[in-house]
């Protein structure tokens, strides 16, 4: 497999297979892969590891590149979403530009979807792997993009969430601007009563954190505003604000969303009236105002929540319910407190707690099943309770409704602005569930709070410090590198360019304007290198670095056999 | 921005290393003390990751390395935090460096120690359902890439003989001279305590023989169960039933095994309605003809896709789930498991038999809390996991110290990651003077 060293200029290309554990190297032979990928004509050496990404398989790869003299590497594994910036790094230290190195997606795209086949996913991987070989032939060195950044942000939504980050950036000294489109700080705890687990008034609550606010250094507030428009890309962003019919331009280096949630109107469900049959948080307002008299009081919890509009858990529910029943108990015991529910959602050690001293305090607990609903009648609650296995009549003279946050009707207008996306129920979708809660896919622009799902205050809180350090991460440099692989027009391609302006037109990222002269012009910086520019274009003027027609023809005549 | 102030992080699990990895981007140097002989923590034991089934060591992986070679944090492994004296934005922190008995700058993991030691030992990592050496990498994909000679089993250390790894290392890295050392930090702004979490099985055995843990052969603990179901684990991704090595066709998950109970933990252990229902998918993906029968008391599904995935279970994974108080269980002459339980939707008390069971152990807090609470002069709550302040969970009752994930509550990865960023926002502040 070892070959001669020659002239550098030569292509010698090193390729690494890896097992992933058993999610590929369970499903085809990785060795024989590697095997045979070292007799493709430009390949100096291949190997396969049981995983390339950890610390021996990088050290592996950084060994033969000294070894072999390599200059380009191809790594065949899992997929570029997670593991792309991690390899060319490990290049980049072994003294490779890092755009010298492709990635073959053999578990994703072939030994996952082709599970039940394996003979199939090896054809497939071997088509795929000599691909991936042909393109790195043709891969060339390119530059990354240094983009200076503005260290101030603008946070959007001034509820506990928005506040928390607001306070934090201000205070790390980041000049920071809190957008509320109501006339006053707070959010939701504006219209709750108490806060569980610990009974605090959410008022008096509230009140510390909006003061905190208004007394910070760096924090300017801008309540009765609303964002009307948002330009610019990460560390330089242009934002309008509309504050009482009067316009404001913003500059800043990162955004927060934290515009919150709403709560569903149960209008339509279980007799709701909004006298004797109300939602949760009009009981909040009641016992804030002191306006409870009942004596056989009933809750249901999932109130169109965990069904097929909305088959999420909102998460809050049952504590909010808990909450006001013991409030309730505790204003006067002899009132009946009797709650409906699917599954008793009170996670950890505090809400476990609480729901204990309910259950001690004499708050009845009666599952339902979605099978069969309670049924509301003019006094009665008639529920098929399972553990008896017959129906209860449950007399009620004040009905609550549970219902849950649901996502804002703004958000999607705030979306388009920001480039980013919402999921199925209209919340804001973070870049990955799972490891990047706070982040959005478009750098500079981070989430936190119920904008995002449905959580309680605590979680709010912590998720606004969250999205404050991920903003951090940006501001406190003067500049960032940023992809290098994006869309240009070369100078001697300029001519070729008919300035039909399709490309503006197409480009999801508004990277591409027509300039003072006349010009078509792409903003590297916003371009995320995604092609459909140069695909589109109608006089092939365009060029896709890092996925240039060379490299891609390059990439089918190997699929073919060629 | 530049500080001369910098942040120790205590505990290199997902939290610990998104705490940290997050401070050093905000250009502040970090000091990493992680216990073990590579950080990854619990994380890197699991198989997969609910809601998206992403293979948990293929997302944590990048992030190892990220940490190892961030310029602007420096690890310390198999370390621990001894004295802890000063205030917020000025503490000094002393630090036991334990010896490995291998030079970190030599060793290049070439894995021929291990091959050549004589000593068997019950593999940590791998919930003791194999055994390694004891000169050992903690695991495959451990970060730093270093082997550690195990003092307390080690045929020299023991007993004046062996040696043989010294003879066999190409690199001359074994050096069993070396000596425990401390380390002195001052000038640490703030410190973030991500210790992370223990299992009910790993103090507390006796309660779980209610359960026929450690009785019967084919009732496994759901992290051994993670083990199992994992390509790098003890059997190598294929699951088995302990007793003969068959493949398990009927599954039975317990919810809620010491904890919302009153014999043992009475809080919610939180992530393990989610995680059973992972691992019963996993399972099936493993073997389609598996039938899983989760007993649960509540299922706690309130997070992002949560809900869907249960759906997903239930529908095309071959999931049933009862609610339902387990009475007892017992073993058949062929080591199958009988479940005795009341299904508390139809009232009736049942019988089935299984072909193994998994149990959702309760968390607890970590092994050694106390003594790291008193070094740090943090205060604990009643089930003493670290006590926070009311509505700000990453703020503990000391200023300038804070905390993350598991070691204050049971909770997820995606609670634990965030946590981590907001306790790294906090420390950030107080680190530049705000």
């Amino acid at each position: 497999m070892s070959k001669e060293n020659k002239d550098k200029k030569e292509v010698r290309v090193g390729v690494f297979i890896c097992h992933c554990g058993s999610n590929i190297g369970g499903i085809i032979n990785c060795k024989k892969l590697a095997d045979y990928a070292g007799t493709f004509p430009n390949v100096a050496h291949s190997e396969d590891n049981l995983y390339t990404c950890s610390e021996t398989g990088l050290s592996s790869i950084k060994n033969a590149i000294k070894e072999h003299n390599l200059n380009r590497v191809v790594v065949a594994s899992c997929t570029p979403r997670t593991h792309e910036p991690l390899f060319r790094e490990c290049i980049s230290e072994a003294g490779l530009n890092q755009y010298l190195f492709n990635f073959v997606n053999i578990r994703d795209q072939c030994t996952w979807v082709h599970m039940k086949d394996p003979e199939g996913a090896y054809r497939k991987a071997v088509d795929l792997v000599r691909m991936g070989v042909a393109k790195a032939e043709k891969l060339e060195p390119l530059d990354t993009i240094n983009i200076k950044i503005n260290p101030s942000a603008l946070v959007i939504g001034g509820g506990v969430a928005g506040m928390s980050a607001a306070l934090n950036l201000s205070k790390q000294g980041f000049k920071t601007y809190l957008v509320e489109k109501e006339d006053k700080l707070g959010g939701r705890l504006n219209s709750l009563y108490k806060l569980f687990p610990y009974d605090i008034e959410a008022s008096e609550f509230v009140g510390k954190i909006i003061s905190n606010v208004q007394n910070a250094k760096n924090l300017e507030i801008l309540t009765s505003s609303k964002v009307k428009s948002i330009d610019g890309f990460v560390g330089n962003f242009e934002i309008e604000i509309d504050q009482n019919g009067i316009s404001k331009n913003l500059d800043v280096g990162a955004i927060i969303v934290a515009v919150g949630s709403s709560s569903l109107d149960p209008v339509g469900l279980f007799s709701y009236d909004g006298k004797k049959r109300i939602s949760q948080l009009e009981l909040e307002a009641k016992l804030k105002n002191n306006e409870i008299s009942a004596k056989d009081i009933v809750m249901i919890q999932c109130v169109g929540s965990r069904n097929d509009d909305r088959p999420y858990c909102s998460s809050v529910c049952c504590m909010s319910a808990i909450k006001n029943a013991l409030i309730i108990k505790e204003m006067n015991s002899n009132t009946h407190v009797t709650i409906l529910f699917r599954d008793l959602y009170t996670p950890g050690t505090e809400y476990e707690e609480y729901y204990r001293k309910a259950r001690e305090q004499g708050i009845i607990f009666v599952k339902y099943d979605v099978e069969k609903m309670p049924v509301v009648e003019e006094n009665n609650i008639k529920v098929y309770n399972e553990y008896i296995g017959s129906e209860m009549v449950i007399p009620y003279d004040l009905l609550v409704l549970s219902t849950p946050l649901v996502a804002n009707a703004d958000n999607k207008e705030l979306a388009q602005m920001l480039k980013v996306p919402t999921e199925a129920n209209g919340f804001f979708l973070e870049a990955h569930v799972k490891l990047r809660p706070s982040d959005f896919a478009t750098d500079g622009v981070y989430i936190g709070g119920s904008a995002k799902w449905p959580v309680d205050i605590a979680e709010s809180i912590t998720q606004g410090y969250s999205a404050a350090s991920r903003a951090s991460t940006i501001l406190s440099h003067k500049e960032i590198e940023v992809e290098g692989a994006t869309s240009y027009l070369p100078e001697f391609n300029k001519n070729l360019c008919t300035g039909c302006e399709v490309c503006i037109k197409v480009c999801p990222f508004h990277a591409i304007i027509k300039n003072e002269d006349d010009e078509i012009e792409i903003i590297e910086a916003l371009c995320k290198g995604c092609g459909v520019c140069g695909a589109t274009c109608t006089n092939q003027a365009i060029v896709i670095r890092h996925f240039t027609d060379e490299q891609i023809i390059s990439e089918i005549y190997a699929c073919g056999g060629q | 921005m530049e500080s001369s102030k910098s942040a120790l992080v205590i505990g290199g699990g997902i939290a610990g290393i998104q705490a940290a990895l997050d401070l050093a981007d905000m250009g502040i140097h970090v000091n990493m003390v992680e216990k073990k002989p590579s950080i990854g923590g619990k994380m890197a034991q699991l198989d997969k990751t609910f809601p998206t089934n992403d293979c948990s060591i293929c997302i944590l992986a990048p992030k190892l390395s990220e940490c190892y070679r961030h310029p602007n944090i420096t690890l310390h492994s198999f370390s621990e935090v001894q004295k802890v004296e000063g205030q917020a934005g000025n503490f000094t922190v002393e630090i036991l460096k334990r010896a490995r008995y291998v030079k970190e700058d030599e060793c290049i993991n070439c894995g021929l120690c291990a091959e050549k030691c004589p000593m068997r030992v019950d593999d940590e990592f791998d919930r003791e359902l194999r055994k390694r050496r004891a000169i050992y990498m903690y695991y495959l994909q451990g970060v730093p890439a270093i082997m550690t000679i195990d003092k307390e089993k080690c045929l020299w250390f023991t007993k004046n003989a062996c040696r043989i790894c010294e003879k066999t290392c190409e690199r001359e890295a074994i050096d069993f001279e070396q000596e425990d050392k401390k380390i002195k930090l001052e000038n640490v702004g703030s410190i973030i305590v991500a210790t992370g979490y223990n299992l009910i099985e790993d103090i507390n055995k006796d309660f779980l023989k209610n359960y026929g843990y450690g009785k019967f052969r084919n009732v496994v603990s759901a992290l051994e169960f993670e083990r199992l179901e994992c390509a790098s684990g003890p059997q190598g991704g294929h699951i088995k039933r302990l007793s003969d090595g068959e493949p398990p066709k009927k599954i039975a998950f317990l919810q809620c095994i010491g904890s919302r109970s009153d014999k043992a933990e009475k809080y919610c252990s939180s992530i393990c309605c989610m995680y059973t229902t992972k691992e019963a998918m996993i399972a099936y993906e493993h073997d389609n003809e598996l039938q899983s029968y989760v007993f649960y008391i509540d299922m706690r599904a309130g997070g992002k896709g949560f809900q869907s995935f249960l759906r997903r279970g239930a529908s095309e994974y071959n999931i049933n789930y009862i609610k339902s108080k387990i009475a007892e269980i017992k073993n058949d002459q062929n080591e199958n498991p009988i479940i005795v339980y009341e299904d508390l939707n139809t009232g009736k008390i049942n019988e089935m038999k299984f072909d193994m069971v998994v149990l959702a152990t309760c968390i607890i807090p970590p092994v050694g809390i106390e003594e790291l609470a008193n070094t740090l002069g943090i205060e604990l709550n009643k089930y003493n996991f670290i006590k926070t302040t009311p509505f700000i969970p990453i703020e503990t009752s000391k200023e300038g110290v804070f905390t993350c994930g598991c070691v204050h509550e049971p909770m997820d990865i995606p609670r634990s990651v965030a946590e981590a960023s907001g306790a790294a926002a906090r420390a950030a502040e107080i680190i530049r003077g705000g």
